[in-house]
């Protein structure tokens, strides 16, 4: 009974890093309808970044990570106006493509630049890599892994808020609603669609970050990282941010259970999960639909 | 005082020029109507005007500055306002959320949204609810109050009463008569011609894009107005030998 407590809150936390990581996906796609494919390199530059810092000046990723957050949100701001906003004129297929194109760009330079070694940030935080609660039942949670979802928990919850509560977040919702209307109300849509952009990218860089602190990585790390964002994505709903909290949980806890049942079960857990709710939405939800409105006609 | 002045204004879809070569003037304080069939280009007018068109030749000027290559954001910042056909509103977001979205970079000014719970009565009970769940004459009001929120010096109307039933369009024009008593400066294209020349102060006839008539509201009948209104007037002209 307990090792399946266990089992689930460790998925769940697990979720957590998967549900950061799909925070700036979802975001991006709410926002500008971009599927941005290189949204698991740009973690991974995050990370190497902060694996560059503590490298060289031996400055530990929750200092190094402050200055991280600012060149990250400009590379953001940098790539809407380079690569979003021209593809973005070209239809929604040409962001895939283009995005797809600057991913492999990005993971052979970093390839060429840090070589083929597999990094971590874990020997630069010390006793915190591997540090745990212990719950009763005999439950160890790792402090880490807590730290992550509660930095899920608040990256999702600020960009919530930012976006009901703040006159940019109105303004970022008035040019995803209607970009023709927002204009006529003054809204630079540039300039907004930069802002978003850099706002995802900042918060890349913590998935990096979380990354590099509780795994290893490469240059082409970048597309497993995406594959995981995007599974979380697609369960929680695409666009809805608290509903990336729970794909990323139900991804994480489907994992754990798939690694219990099978060694080699932890991404194959995963991939059937994500098959499983993407046919739900494509045919069940219609089918659902369809016998609803049935059962409504029935006199009664 | 001019507030805008058209110089020999041309727009186009693709290739089919929608308004060409339209110059008019409209002073501070005035209500002035753009009247015409469908497709005489008076939405596309309107549209250039306030920076969502493309122009094709000639020029703007707004309160005595060249705005012709201005953006659209920055003529709302400038004192340009336009309630668009079909209303346009943020579907996902609440009345209060519109209205303020429509204060963005408006100027500043007597519009508030204080102002607008005293000012539009009917708003004050919807304030709440999505843009998407209201009634057509709501939404109007809304589009309306979303307009004003940027404090304009020159607000445009496009089709205000379509698809509205008669009580909501009484309801709205009570509301631009208020507007029209505070001296607000307003473009309006309107269907109907009687509210049209009841309203505005001066007609603006379009015909296939140009100015085919204009002249002061009272003055005009509609009968005036209806033979310029298909081209009517001008076919007379060239059928029957002088």
């Amino acid at each position: 009974m307990t090792s399946w407590v266990n089992l689930i809150l460790q998925g769940a936390l697990l979720g957590g890093y998967y549900a950061l990581l799909a925070s700036g996906l979802s975001f991006l796609f709410g926002v500008m309808r971009i599927i941005n494919l290189a949204h698991g390199s740009l973690a991974v530059i995050a990370a190497y970044a902060l694996w560059f810092i503590a490298e060289r000046w031996g400055i530990g990723p929750f200092l190094g990570i402050l200055a991280v957050l600012p060149v990250m949100g400009g590379l953001g701001w940098l790539l809407h106006r380079t690569v979003f906003e021209r593809s973005l004129q070209g239809g929604e297929l040409v962001p895939i493509l283009s995005t797809f194109g600057l991913a492999t760009v990005v993971d052979n330079v970093m390839f060429q630049n840090f070589g083929a070694d597999t990094r971590s940030l874990a020997p630069y935080i010390d006793t915190f890599a591997y540090e745990s609660w212990n719950l009763p039942g005999d439950i160890y949670i790792g402090q880490l892994a807590v730290l992550v979802f509660a930095l899920a928990v608040l990256v999702l919850g600020g960009l919530h808020l930012l976006l009901l509560r703040t006159s940019l977040g109105r303004q970022i919702r008035a040019a995803a609603e209607d970009p023709d209307a927002a204009r006529l109300v003054g809204i630079n849509a540039h300039r907004i669609h930069g802002i978003a952009t850099a706002i995802a990218v900042m918060t890349v860089a913590l998935a990096g970050m979380s990354l590099g602190m509780r795994a290893t990585f490469d240059p082409y790390s970048g597309s497993q990282q995406l594959v995981f964002a995007f599974e979380a994505v697609v369960i929680g709903g695409a666009g809805s941010l608290w509903g990336t909290l729970v794909g990323g949980m139900i991804l994480g806890i489907a994992q754990s259970i798939g690694a219990q049942l099978n060694p080699q079960g932890f991404l194959i857990a995963g991939h059937l999960v994500f098959l499983v709710v993407l046919l739900a939405r494509l045919y069940a939800i219609d089918k659902l639909g369809t016998l609803m409105r049935q059962l409504r006609r029935q006199p009664g | 005082m001019t507030l805008l002045r058209v110089e020999g204004l041309s727009a186009v879809h693709g290739l089919l020029p929608a308004v060409r070569g339209v110059s008019f003037e409209i002073t501070e304080g005035e209500t002035l109507a753009l009247v015409g069939a469908n497709g005489a280009g008076k939405t596309t007018l309107l549209r250039v005007i306030a920076g969502v068109h493309p122009v094709a030749g000639g020029r703007i000027e707004f309160d005595g500055t060249e705005i012709t290559a201005l953006p659209a954001h920055r003529r709302v910042a400038d004192g340009i306002a336009l309630v668009p056909e079909g209303r346009r509103l943020f579907p996902g977001m609440t009345v209060e959320e519109n209205l303020r979205v429509g204060a963005t970079s408006g100027r500043p000014g007597a519009w508030s949204l204080d102002r607008m719970r005293e000012a539009f009565p009917q708003l004050a009970r919807i304030w709440q609810s999505k843009a998407s769940h209201l009634s057509g004459g709501e939404q109007q009001a809304t589009a309306i109050g979303r307009a004003l929120m940027a404090n304009p010096r020159l607000l445009l109307l496009d089709e205000v009463s379509l698809g509205l039933s008669p009580k909501a369009v009484d309801g709205v024009y009570d509301s631009l008569q208020h507007l029209k008593a505070a001296r607000t400066t307003t473009i309006l294209v309107e269907q109907d011609l009687n509210r049209s020349l009841a309203f505005a102060d001066r007609i603006i006839c379009l015909l296939e894009g140009r100015i085919v008539a204009q002249g002061i509201a009272a003055d005009m009948s509609r009968d005036q107005v209806m033979d310029h209104y298909f081209g009517a007037h001008r076919r007379a002209a060239h059928g029957v030998p002088a």
